[in-house]
């Protein structure tokens, strides 16, 4: 077995304990063989499997969900963009998410989750789109510091339209403020129904695009060269990153560390193959988000961190210890 | 005259004609701001009113309310775009102006902490958000600091700290009072409304300080454009003379953003538009289109929305200098270029 192959296998160990942990552990203490009855054989008159089966389950499967969908999302744009700053939340996606959510709750009146699925997507997809198309510019090719710049400059704009808003109207504060932080809690497992198949598609997409980022991490004239279809491969991987970054997003917040350390973390252990990356990034991804909020449940007892909070002062001091570890400007 | 002297004579004299227009157009915005508004005043009176000659109303509106509003706008966006065009020019990254790499951001935090935890009000919430700013701004320089400073490495580690320091934001945002969240808010945003000439004192006491050590140091920003080896064989002690530089560019964002909250975007559009104007670094025109930014947007804030409902001045700056620097991306005519 190969030293990749066993480092995945590692990892779904890791999403194995991460899952067990998360439902074993909260603010409220309940035995292990209780928890495995409530998974097992669910009793409805009981109030620690109420607790395990209605809080801990959907929050441990909406951690799994988003983190793997950022995580390879990230990677993607990574790859993409041949940025090692790219992430959902920098270059604007996030933001377009969010824009849309706000305007959804405030014009429409969206107040269920499985409502802001929708704008979410369609924020994403808009963001993406503007990005793109200005960081390409008239000469039809983006770099890396035109996108990053692209994506400043588009979540600049959009930061200043849902600031209005917000300050407009108190209510859709009220909700915008606990939904942006990034919390997995108080959403229903019927909300992740309706995102999964995206996330499902947006995978499988990405197991397609990760061949054909290999060949444009290249360069583009190489790429050309050995016969890959460079818008193709440009719009698929857009496209998975509109439905993991939209998805995520939806049921999550705007959580942004994951897709920017994830893929930083695992190129150290996979090399510069995109098929490994986006693996393990799916696996680790989700690992961290898990983990992010059983931390966040744990520390400030008797209340709790959300989850995004959490991952940004778990991601941030790796981020930087690589940043300082790394060869300036190597991807 | 060779080739180079005749280049550098016509950049001096673009140059020049560059400032002159900028000049000329921040007199022009500042004297519509000063005129203008739910009780409009003439030219005439306007110039009567500032040399002292003018009747009380005129007196009252003019000198105790649009004066140091406008003031506080010049100051600012002078401190701003220098800030913003100083790190720029020294990192060598059009992405490590001070707005994106958590510097303001931290400044936030620390005033919105100070606001909704602490309480506070007035000058102690400023006293915060600068001591934000130089913590943030210090951690940052530290964390990178590897036998030298790299842009690069400057700017990665600024953005792992300006998500850290945003989320802390979120974190204090939902603990509060959503009515106090909503002042945070308009903080957060940057806002000039209600500026008091004590205010306006404070912030030209410390702008004004700092800025004749930009124009000491310019001379060897300058150098240090050459590279490294350059400066040094011409005599700059050159990771001196950064720090130098970086703490004086620190010092002017954190007095701004203390003054009136972290105006978004002037810091980080004032430098590349100055460079499509003027190529090469030029300080001058940077700080005139800040300060043409931030007079204009908090004209077009009081003014803009209908039925006279007033928006903080920062999500006008974002939403007229950002859209500029996406049309300056889009239209750029080269690669690299920006």
């Amino acid at each position: 077995m190969s030293r990749r192959v066993l480092g995945l296998v590692l990892l779904a160990a890791g999403v194995v304990g991460v899952v067990l942990i998360s439902l074993a552990f909260g603010t409220r203490q309940i035995e292990f063989p209780v928890v495995v009855d409530a998974i097992l054989a669910p009793d409805p008159t009981n109030n620690d499997h109420a607790v395990v089966r209605d809080l801990r389950v959907p929050r441990t499967v909406i951690g799994l969900l988003a983190g793997a969908a950022l995580a390879v999302a990230g990677g993607i744009m990574q790859g993409l963009t041949r940025n090692p700053l790219a992430d959902p939340g920098l270059l604007g996606v996030n933001a377009g998410a969010s824009l849309f959510v706000v305007l959804g709750i405030t014009f429409l009146g969206i107040t269920a989750a499985s409502g802001y699925v929708w704008f979410a997507f369609a924020g994403a997809a808009a963001a993406t789109v503007l990005v793109y198309a200005v960081g390409a510019g008239r000469g039809g090719n983006p770099t890396p510091v035109t996108l990053t710049l692209a994506g400043a400059a588009v979540t600049a704009v959009i930061t200043s339209v849902i600031t209005l808003v917000l300050l407009q109207n108190l209510d859709t504060l009220n909700q915008y403020r606990f939904w942006s932080v990034g919390s997995l809690v108080g959403r229903e497992l019927s909300t992740v129904t309706v995102v999964i198949p995206f996330l499902v598609i947006g995978f499988v997409l990405a197991a397609i695009v990760a061949r054909m980022l290999n060949v444009l991490a290249l360069g583009e004239d190489v790429a050309r060269g050995l016969g890959q279809n460079i818008v193709l491969a440009r719009v698929l991987a857009a496209v998975a990153i509109v439905l993991l970054c939209g998805g995520a997003t939806s049921i999550s917040g705007p959580i942004v560390f994951v897709g920017l350390v994830v893929p930083h973390i695992v190129r150290r252990f996979t090399g510069p193959d995109y098929r490994w990356i986006l693996a393990y990034s799916f696996l680790l991804g989700a690992i961290l988000l898990v983990l992010a909020d059983v931390i966040g449940r744990l520390v400030v007892q008797p209340t709790e961190l959300e989850a995004g909070i959490v991952v940004a002062f778990l991601g941030a001091p790796v981020m930087i210890a690589l940043v300082r570890r790394s060869k300036v400007g190597a991807l | 005259m060779s080739v180079v002297a005749v280049a550098t004579a016509s950049r001096r004299s673009r140059a020049r004609t560059v400032t002159l227009v900028l000049f000329a157009a921040v007199l022009v915005m500042s004297a519509l701001s000063l005129a203008v508004g739910a009780y409009s005043v003439s030219l005439p009176d306007l110039l009567a009113t500032l040399v002292g000659q003018g009747d009380s109303k005129n007196e009252f509106i003019i000198l105790r309310l649009r004066l140091p509003r406008l003031t506080m706008a010049v100051l600012v966006g002078l401190a701003f775009a220098l800030a913003g065009a100083l790190f720029q020019s020294l990192l060598g990254n059009p992405l490590a102006s001070p707005d994106l790499i958590g510097i303001t951001t931290g400044a936030s935090a620390s005033a919105v902490f100070a606001i909704l935890v602490l309480g506070l009000s007035g000058f102690a919430v400023s006293g915060f958000a600068f001591a934000g700013a130089l913590v943030v701004a210090s951690t940052i320089y530290l964390l990178s600091w590897r036998s030298g400073i790299a842009g690069y490495r400057f700017v990665l580690v600024g953005v792992g700290i300006a998500f850290m320091v945003q989320s802390t934001l979120g974190y204090l945002l939902t603990r509060a009072d959503v009515r106090d969240a909503q002042g945070a808010l308009v903080w957060m945003v940057g806002s000039l409304s209600g500026t008091l000439w004590a205010e306006v004192a404070v912030a030209a006491i410390s702008i004004g300080i700092l800025i004749p050590v930009v124009v000491l140091l310019a001379p060897q920003l300058r150098m240090l454009q050459l590279g490294d080896d350059t400066a040094r064989g011409l005599g700059v002690r050159v990771n001196v003379a950064r720090v130098l530089l970086l703490g004086v560019a620190v010092a002017l964002a954190a007095c701004a953003t203390a003054a009136v909250g972290p105006i978004a975007f002037v810091a980080f559009v004032a430098g590349p538009i100055a460079r499509r104007l003027v190529p090469g670094i030029s300080l001058v025109p940077s700080a005139l289109i800040g300060v043409l930014l931030v007079v204009t947007a908090d004209f077009a804030s009081q003014h803009l929305l209908p039925g006279g409902t007033q928006v903080p001045v920062g999500i006008i700056t974002g939403a007229i200098g950002a859209p500029y620097l996406l049309w300056l991306l889009a239209t750029r005519r080269s690669r690299g270029e920006a």
